[in-house]
């Protein structure tokens, strides 16, 4: 980890439109052939990080680069190595996806023969063969989103940014895509940022994230060490499903060394803790003659540590935004 | 001061560079060959072009048959009648340019960009390697260029269908005048597309953007030339002894006033550079004509009559063409 080549460097990165403040002194860093995702809930900043990393919007304050390159003074050069894909990908609607596809290869000044065959080749990747002579109009998101995907890649990027890449795709639509983002990261070694709200494929394919509330960076790092950091400040929680459960067994709980704090809901038991106590836990039950459905620990799931951080530092004011967002999560599961 | 000209000699040695550099506009030329395709596809440029070819027929129609039955009072410069003859219901060929030549402008410009905006291809479009303003530049100079072509081919037409009928070729002189009116006339609507490019960048709406030329064209073509007579009439009232002093203020200020407007200016020039007989634009006094020879006007002396206007267009258009790329350059691309 330590040899790693830094290819995103933002430094104090600020951006203000009149009084508000959308992006707050960002210092962000993201590694060669990584994939990070930029976390944080509508509004927080991440379209404006990403605006500002290729040059659509220039900052405040601070400075950026990808790959050394300066992107508030050679946003130009930048935007040759950066495929930049904006969420809700927009295409040409009466050109057919190849063409959108071919207007693309000759903004970046491709030669002809060379970009057809990249051509061919992304869209089979995408799997758009079948529909690349088709008006782009007639396409449904999902393809979009693909050929959006394609469209980026028709330069050969070596870093790419995406916003919002997975919003409004149907499961398998979302598990391809997925799989595809992990290859473009893994097998051909590009770096992806992705900025997203839905963290629970970010908690899929990201090896790093940073959590970003309204305009700050609150934490970043891979999600087992983020999980840990949040530990520290908080007890361990473990969340047990009981079949048939009653109160009885919460003084049973209760008892188990080590436990801090008991709640009931249904069926559900929630146990505070100040260390991991699982195997004692089990055996508790176990002994008493209730038998588990479910044990999971609480709190290593990225959802959980958002809402921590997002506690920590939007305050009480922002409960029921992370509450809302909690729910747009587990439709997405 | 040192280090400012430092700067600058800097800045120079860069664009000297870029110049040398062949892939230096590879963004606008794309652009302006995407546009150029769009438009020649576009149905509504189509339904336009129709229009103004149609109305453009028939005019030259009636211009056909009143000089065919000898209604007009000349012989002379029967060529350029073609244009500026009309029928015994039907305007001429120029008043018809005059007056929907502005919507092929609109319909060219009216949601250039923020049709872009709207369905989210300006974002992906300026993330690839290409200057902003190759976008801008990109989609005035595909319209101004579809313009020219338009205009110089319906002339074209118009001149040779004319030839076919009567039988009377053109002398030089008719045919730099024609050339100078058709140059004039893509000026002309070339304006009136960076005036829907300005507010298609103003405006979020493709149909906000439309009304907007629309609302502009309307207040140019009908209501200019009555505010200009309110106005000149309350600054020059005509009603007592006293305003005969000032009959040619009043007229000055009418005329300024309507010349504000490019349709006036149009017609004005156009009449002028196909009209030989028009010796002046503007009041002329008695006293002034006195002594002068009746006869034609040369075209070296026509064109110098219309050059102010000529250069006023220009600078309405670049005008116009300036705020919108100020405008669109500096503002925030967020889809949101």
């Amino acid at each position: 980890m330590a040899q790693q080549e830094c290819i995103i460097k933002t430094n104090g990165l600020t951006k203000r439109y009149g009084e508000k403040t959308a992006v707050d002194h960002l210092d962000l860093t993201v590694y060669k052939g990584e994939i990070f995702g930029l976390l944080g809930p509508n509004g927080a900043g991440k379209t404006t990080t990403t605006l500002m990393l290729t040059g659509l919007t220039e900052p405040t304050e601070g400075t950026a680069f990808i790959g050394g390159i300066d992107c508030i003074r050679n946003p130009m050069e930048v935007k040759k190595s950066v495929g930049y894909m904006p969420d809700n990908v927009g295409f040409y609607a009466d050109m057919t996806g190849k063409e959108n596809l071919r207007f693309t290869a000759a903004l970046n000044g491709l030669d002809r023969e060379a970009a057809e065959s990249r051509i061919e080749e992304l869209l089979e990747r995408v799997g758009l063969s079948a529909a690349a002579n088709q008006r782009v109009g007639t396409y449904s998101r999902g393809m979009r989103q693909r050929l959006g995907v394609a469209d980026v890649l028709v330069k050969d990027p070596s870093v790419i940014i995406m916003d919002e890449p997975t919003l409004g795709i149907d499961p398998e639509g979302m598990r391809y895509l997925i799989l595809l983002i992990h290859d473009l990261a893994k097998k051909e070694g590009r770096t992806i940022l992705i900025s997203s709200h839905q963290l629970y494929q970010i908690q899929q394919i990201c090896d790093r994230v940073g959590l970003f509330v309204a305009g700050k960076l609150t934490a970043c790092g891979t999600i087992e060490e983020l999980a840990e950091q949040t530990r520290e400040d908080d007890r361990f929680v473990t969340e047990i499903r009981i079949a048939g459960g009653d109160d009885g067994l919460v003084q049973i709980l209760r008892g188990v060394d080590g436990v801090l704090s008991v709640g009931r809901e249904d069926s559900r038991y929630i146990i505070g803790s100040e260390r991991d106590i699982t195997d004692a836990l089990v055996d508790a039950v176990r002994e008493n003659g209730y038998s588990i459905v479910s044990l999971r620990p609480l709190g290593n799931d990225l959802d959980e540590i958002y809402r921590r951080y997002f506690e920590k530092s939007g305050g009480e004011k922002d409960e029921d935004r992370s509450g809302k967002f909690k729910t747009i999560f587990r439709k997405n599961r | 001061m040192k280090t400012a000209l430092e700067s600058l000699k800097r800045f120079s040695e860069k664009t000297g560079e870029q110049k040398k550099s062949p892939e230096r506009n590879v963004g606008l030329q794309t652009l302006f060959h995407k546009e150029m395709a769009d438009h020649i596809r576009s149905r509504r440029f189509l339904l336009i072009l129709a229009l103004v070819v149609i109305t453009g027929f028939a005019s030259l129609y009636g211009a056909l048959e009143t000089i065919s039955s000898g209604a007009s009072d000349s012989g002379d410069f029967l060529f350029l009648q073609l244009f500026t003859a009309s029928g015994n219901s039907i305007p001429s060929f120029v008043s018809f340019i005059a007056l929907l030549g502005p919507f092929v402008g609109l319909s060219l410009g009216f949601d250039a960009i923020n049709s872009e905006q709207n369905s989210g291809t300006l974002n992906r479009l300026l993330s690839q390697p290409i200057y902003r303003d190759s976008v801008i530049n990109g989609k005035f100079l595909a319209g101004s260029a579809m313009i020219f072509i338009m205009i110089f081919v319906m002339g074209g037409m118009v001149g040779a269908i004319g030839l076919l009928v009567t039988g009377i070729p053109p002398s030089l002189e008719e045919i730099g005048r024609i050339l100078v009116f058709l140059a004039f006339t893509s000026v002309y609507i070339c304006f009136w597309l960076g005036l829907s490019i300005l507010f298609s960048v103003l405006c979020r709406h493709a149909a906000t953007s439309a009304l907007a030329v629309i609302a502009c064209w309307l207040f140019f073509t009908i209501f200019l030339s009555l505010l200009a007579g309110i106005v000149a009439a309350a600054l020059y009232p005509m009603n007592s002894f006293e305003s005969l002093f000032h009959i040619a203020d009043y007229y000055q200020c009418e005329l300024f006033i309507n010349r504000l407007s490019p349709y006036y200016l149009y017609g004005e020039a156009v009449t002028t550079i196909l009209n030989p007989g028009v010796r002046s634009v503007g009041i002329v006094t008695t006293a002034q004509m006195e002594g002068a020879v009746a006869g034609y006007l040369p075209f070296g002396q026509s064109l110098l009559l219309i050059w102010p206007h000529l250069t006023a267009m220009c600078a309405m258009t670049l005008i116009a063409f300036v705020i919108a790329y100020l405008r669109f350059m500096r503002r925030e691309i967020r889809a949101a």
